[in-house]
């Protein structure tokens, strides 16, 4: 069957393409090259915008964290009920919506791809098994590092790198993952021992490992692997006024390794003023303009009703005094790491709240290349990702932010620099933040683009002057080169795939510490830990695909 | 069968019926003859070696092949104003399908352990709770307390495998653990540590276990209690044990949600995780609810990433309602609002309760019923017939379950597929 999409305006950075018309053949869910014969289908698009699938590198979809947030919330999801409806199955929507639900709303945004950061080890099995629900969305874990007993105790032990690099790697084969996160380095583990917080340089209580060591050691291990995702760090100090310095020191601290700082936007507070919390946005961009080695996401929040959702068990329990309605949890989990989870209400007319609505936006402007930044309200944490539409006008319509920019806390407003922030993003620089940029920090070479042998995941929208109107209902969203969404709405339903990496390693050898450490300490056998291929593909409707680790692209 | 089959051995095999999932078993495989040859207990021997029963499906009360009984249980369906579901000793694939077939059919779905899983779940959705895992529990515990309950008749190897190990990650002497008892005095002796050490028992009637709770969050808040006793425990001796477990590195606080079978139990609950947040004011401290036997967490955790919410979900307006009370499998029945029961239990034997309506049972072989079940399909268990997964009582961990031996039996997960098919 060869389809082809006629005449669209295509945004394709990847290729360089810049709205130009262009036809684009589709065979066996494969973008082709120009084909002679007349196609099955013909999408007549000129006049549409035609991108490929978008890409949220940084959504929490599945996983424990997110079922107790399910769990957590009756009330917001009775608020936000969803029926059966033809082909869709039921649900609930808004903050922590149910699997089902979340994938239908993705693909109705155009979004064919989204990657869960936070997957403990410990709890892959589980996030594999929620992301297998959720439908149109291909997936992939970031398999959590940094605060689990085994590589602290290698890395208090004095262990080589190369020891940790075939442990590093045996945990992105076992948990089936794409990349490796580390959330508060040491720090989940330093709160079980009782302390309480954990600077960059401060020893952990027990291991007198310190953030950075761990930062380094983890970020050296991917590298030497040849991963291509960098290491993917929610840094110390979470939230904390005045973790500006913190996350600048992190940077220089890397020492030019790659390094991909996420939810930048919680890391970047100052503490002038009278109310000792401030803007470090200028600061943290002309960093990440200079230090080339760096990419972010900025996990923007958006006003509403939310859950935090995080590994940072140590920092979540911190701010547990603002739980909005008032009830959390937070657990220490498996000597692997640890989870917290705590609803929250940004108000506009909060100062800190509004502060942080700017920040987010400032670090959007200020930062040059968007191939090194990505699109994320860090769901749900920052905002359900259900308003993204809405953050992409912010960032395309300078109007339309300064009309929200004066409804805001005046004080916060009269603080940032918002205000004076000239830039609006194109369509252009949306499409590499969203697609190609994403793809190529993943280590995706078939996706995020539109060239000759990429994967059919495609949408098209209406150009529209209202942006929101326009990211929020695409025409069409191709997954794998079928018809799944006309109109905004789903059309068909497909189950998506697993993205991997699988780097060459010495299973032996690390297998022959990690047997008996399991036998020992853990309440579960290594064999049983590791997550076979039948647990993801036994049913039929993801397959894992594994991704050359040749370092980056 | 007629074939000779050499018995087979499989080690480190997960139990899927022990609610802490050991996974250390080893198990002979004859033909269709599964013994435990070592690290079973009073819970997991019968699980595995429960002798095969019907192998072929009955409508009404006669055998019937596969797909007339489908027919029939689907008629059933149709014909249903208000199904409800329970039973629920199923992996995570047959609480998909059911889930599936529960929304296709606009049903309720309810937990046999419902009731007991309720008692944490209602607290978890109205004041959330720090809690911890077994992993860490086995590493790092020094003082824990048991709040009233006797885990040893539910969870026979809890105190072996996560209270006293040989050795703990941190150098721990684990024969010095405090294990203390609020409530009744524990039945066995998995709790007398290797030294011979008892635990301490501070006596006190279930009945009388919220107040208690109640008092200890207080004293965990510093207030000054003026009564001399609460719920017949005095002041002074719960005022010891607050200090016990502010002086603990490691406290842990756990209870069998089972057991604590008295009214608004969850409140008690409620009471004793306020106690132990106000205790991370200056240590740590964490809860540890144990369950989670024959699939109770597995079901609820897959309907709540599926739905949103953990347990007695009804469809029957197309989109999930949540309602601990009124969808009640028992609550609907009595009232006459569900017209036909679907017990679904792929894990355990346990039968359907005896109904006024008709019944349709999807059920682990070897289930024998008081009364005669309209359809009865019988399927085999996940973790011996087919592989799966199952949760343990922490809602981490969840561990794979292996196909052990060949019965021809079909999964719950394709009989439910079936029905819904055939809808
Ligand atoms: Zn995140």
């Amino acid at each position: 069957m060869l389809i082809k999409l006629r005449g669209g305006k295509v945004y394709d950075p990847a290729h360089g393409i810049d709205g130009e018309a262009r036809d684009i053949y589709i065979r066996d869910g494969r973008i082709v090259g120009p084909q002679p014969e007349t196609p099955t289908h013909e999408y007549d698009l000129r006049g549409k915008v035609v991108m490929a699938g978008a890409i949220d590198m940084h959504t929490h979809i599945g996983g424990g964290k997110v079922t107790i947030a399910r769990n957590l919330l009756p009330e917001d999801h009775r608020g936000d009920p969803v029926a059966s409806e033809g082909l869709m199955r039921a649900g609930c929507g808004h903050a922590a919506p149910s699997t089902l639900t979340t994938g239908y709303r993705y693909a109705e945004l155009g979004y064919t791809a989204g990657f869960e950061p936070a997957v403990l080890p410990i709890n892959a099995r589980q996030a594999h098994m929620e992301m297998a629900d959720v439908p149109m969305l291909d997936v992939g874990g970031y398999a959590m590092l940094g605060s689990d007993d085994f590589l602290l105790r290698l890395m208090a032990s004095g262990t080589e790198q190369e020891v940790i690099n075939n442990y590093v790697a045996w945990t992105l084969h076992s948990a089936q993952a794409i990349g490796v996160k580390v959330v508060n380095p040491g720090g989940i583990s330093a709160f079980k021992f009782n302390q309480r917080s954990l600077d960059l340089d401060e020893a952990h209580r027990y291991y007198q490992v310190t953030p950075r060591q761990v930062l380094q050691t983890l970020a050296r291990a991917l590298v030497e692997l040849g991963v291509p995702h960098p290491l993917h760090v929610h840094g110390c100090n979470l939230g904390v006024p005045g973790n500006l310095d913190t996350t600048l020191r992190t940077i220089a601290g890397i020492e030019g390794l790659p390094m991909h700082l996420t939810h930048i936007q919680f890391h970047s507070y100052g503490t002038e003023g009278d109310r000792k919390f401030s803007s470090g946005a200028a600061q943290i961009a002309e960093a990440f303009n200079r230090n080339k080695n760096i990419t972010i996401d900025v996990g923007q929040i958006l006003f509403g009703q939310t859950v935090t959702a995080s590994g940072d068990s140590q920092r979540q329990f911190a701010n547990v005094g603002h739980a909005n309605p008032n009830k959390w949890v937070c657990m220490d989990i498996e000597c692997d790491a640890g989870c917290g989870v705590v609803p929250f209400k940004y108000r506009d007319k909060n100062f800190v709240n509004a502060l942080q609505w700017c920040i987010g936006l400032e670090i959007f402007l200020l930062a040059e290349d968007p191939w090194r930044i990505f699109l994320t309200t860090d769901h749900p944490n920052g905002a359900p990702f259900m308003s993204y539409p809405h953050l992409i006008r912010l960032l395309m319509d300078k109007s339309f932010r300064n009309d929200r920019l004066a409804t805001i806390n005046p004080d916060a407003a009269a603080l940032s620099t918002l205000g004076g922030i000239e830039r609006e993003y194109s369509l252009y620089e949306i499409a590499i933040m969203t697609r190609a940029g994403a793809a190529r920090l993943l280590g995706l070479r078939d996706r995020g683009h539109l060239g000759e042998g990429a994967a059919a995941d495609i949408t098209v929208y209406t150009e529209d002057e209202d942006k929101e109107k326009m990211f929020g209902k695409p025409d069409y969203v191709f997954k794998d080169g079928e018809l799944v969404v006309r109109n905004g709405e789903v059309v068909h339903v497909v189950w998506g795939n697993l993205h991997t990496v699988k780097p060459e390693f010495d299973r032996a050898s690390i297998e022959s510490r990690l047997k008996p450490y399991f036998d020992r300490y853990h309440t579960m056998k290594m064999d049983n830990f590791i997550i076979r291929d039948w647990e993801i593909e036994g049913d039929g409707r993801s397959k894992i695909m594994v991704h050359p680790c040749e370092g980056r692209g | 069968m007629t074939e000779t089959i050499q018995p087979q051995v499989f080690e480190n095999v997960p139990s899927p019926f022990c609610g802490i999932a050991s996974d250390d078993l080893k198990i002979e495989v004859s033909g269709h003859r599964l013994k435990v040859l070592a690290n079973g207990d009073a819970v997991t021997v019968p699980g595995f070696e429960q002798p095969l029963g019907d192998m072929t499906p009955r409508a009404g009360g006669q055998a019937a092949a596969l797909d007339e009984a489908v027919n029939r249980a689907a008629r059933l369906l149709k014909n249903a104003r208000l199904p409800v579901f329970s039973g629920f000793g199923t992996d995570v694939n047959d609480t998909r399908a059911a889930l599936s077939l529960i929304e296709r059919s606009g049903g309720v779905f309810d937990q046999a352990r419902a009731e007991a899983g309720l008692r944490n779940l209602l607290v978890l959705a109205d004041s959330g709770w720090m809690a911890t895992t077994l992993g860490e529990l086995k590493n790092r515990v020094d003082v824990l307390l048991v709040f009233g309950s006797d885990i040893e008749p539910a969870f026979p190897r809890f105190f072996q495998r996560f209270v006293w190990p040989e050795e703990t990650l941190f150098g721990q002497d684990t024969r010095r653990r405090e294990v203390i008892y609020l409530g009744p005095s524990p039945g066995g002796s998995a709790s007398t540590s290797p030294d011979g050490l008892e635990p301490k028992v501070i006596p006190c009637a279930t009945d009388q276990l919220p107040a208690v709770a109640a008092a200890l969050s207080a004293l965990a808040k510093g207030a000054s209690l003026q009564a001399e006793a609460a719920g017949g425990v005095p002041v002074t001796e719960l005022q010891a044990l607050t200090e016990r477990l502010k002086q603990a590195s490691y406290g842990v606080v756990t209870w069998v949600a089972g057991q604590l079978d008295f009214p608004h139990a969850e409140l008690a609950v409620q009471q004793i995780c306020q106690f132990v947040v106000t205790l991370n004011q200056e240590t740590r401290c964490s809860i540890l609810p144990l369950g989670g036997q024959d699939g109770d967490r597995t079901a609820s955790q897959v309907c709540a990433w599926q739905t949103g919410y953990p347990t007695r979900v009804s469809f029957a307006r197309g989109y999930p309602e949540y309602d601990p009370y009124h969808n009640s499998a028992a609550r609907l029945l009595a009232s006459g609002e569900a017209d036909l029961l679907v017990w679904v239990n792929s894990h355990a034997t346990t039968p359907p309760p005896a109904a006024n309506v008709p019944t349709l049972v999807i059920g682990r072989s070897g289930m024998s019923f008081e009364q005669e079940p309209e359809v009865y399909i019988p399927v085999g268990a996940p973790g011996l017939d087919h592989p799966g997964h199952m949760y343990r009582c922490d809602n981490v961990v969840a561990l794979p379950l292996y196909k052990l031996r060949e019965t021809g039996l079909p999964s719950a997960a394709s009989v439910l597929a079936a029905i819904e098919k055939a809808l």
